[in-house]
């Protein structure tokens, strides 16, 4: 009876050990994570969300850059969508839907030798305007495409 | 856990184009459970990025609004047979996965 007791406290000691060589564990990814802009994605208008993540929320029009989407999704919870650009110095990408409730969906941060064309899928929970945004030496451009979804992709 | 990173990637002249595939639900934090009514709570991957021989190709920054098991496809120049070729994510409950391959 006696030695049970004495094994059962070992075991939960190792347990309570494992345990917090976890949750140390866990501080290294959290440290890497302060990389995500939180304000621009937790952002719920188009223009807070763009100023959070580019700095601006002024944008220009430009057939330069092509955004490619259905204009019909059957399925608002795969939308695919491309977005490519031929505006030299072209560095960051932004994809943003605008009436979901946070309308940033994603930012994408080019490398030096990365060309400006970028193929994803999204989420659209309604019919709204997909907007690409581009930003090439300090300046962003714009396109915007109306998708119309039959079914929503962010309730359930 | 095995790995959730899927790649396919080719070299044309000294273009390579790269398509990759990653396993993950991709929750909002909106969905409700439809048993339960409860929130399903968020869990998305918010950010990926991308090496090759050593550089930083792509860093993406993603909400909870990309489709269930992401897919992301981009090109970059400069790319020769046998770099490698580095994919790593990090969600918002800091779990994270990488696959490294070689550009053939």
């Amino acid at each position: 009876m006696n030695q049970n007791r004495r094994f059962l406290l070992k075991g939960t000691l190792a347990a309570s050990v494992t345990g917090i060589a976890i949750s140390a564990g866990l501080l290294t990814p959290k440290a890497v994570m302060a990389a995500w802009a939180k304000q621009a994605f937790e952002a719920t208008d188009v223009d807070t969300a763009l100023n959070a993540a580019m700095g601006s929320a002024a944008t220009t029009d430009s057939d330069k850059v092509k955004l490619k989407a259905p204009d019909i999704a059957e399925n608002g919870a795969v939308v695919p969508v491309t977005v490519s650009s031929s505006i030299p110095g072209a560095d960051v990408i932004g994809i943003l839907v605008s009436t979901n409730n946070q309308p940033l969906t994603a930012t994408f941060n080019l490398g030096a030798k990365t060309e400006a064309d970028i193929s994803t899928r999204i989420k659209m929970g309604k019919t709204a305007d997909v907007i690409a945004v581009v930003k090439a030496n300090g300046k962003l451009y714009s396109a915007r495409k109306q998708v119309k979804v039959t079914i929503g992709g962010c309730g359930g | 856990m095995a790995n959730t990173i899927k790649v396919r990637a080719k070299i044309k002249g000294d273009v390579a184009s790269v398509k990759t595939l990653i396993s993950h639900p991709m929750e909002t934090g909106v969905r409700k459970d439809k048993k339960t009514g409860e929130k399903i709570p968020a869990h998305f991957i918010q950010e990926v990025n991308c090496e090759s021989a050593g550089k930083s190709v792509l860093n993406a920054q993603w909400n909870g609004s990309i489709s269930k098991n992401p897919f992301l496809s981009f090109a970059f120049k400069g790319a020769k047979s046998g770099d490698s070729l580095k994919i790593s994510w990090v969600d918002n409950k800091g779990e994270s996965d990488s696959i490294e391959t070689t550009l053939k």
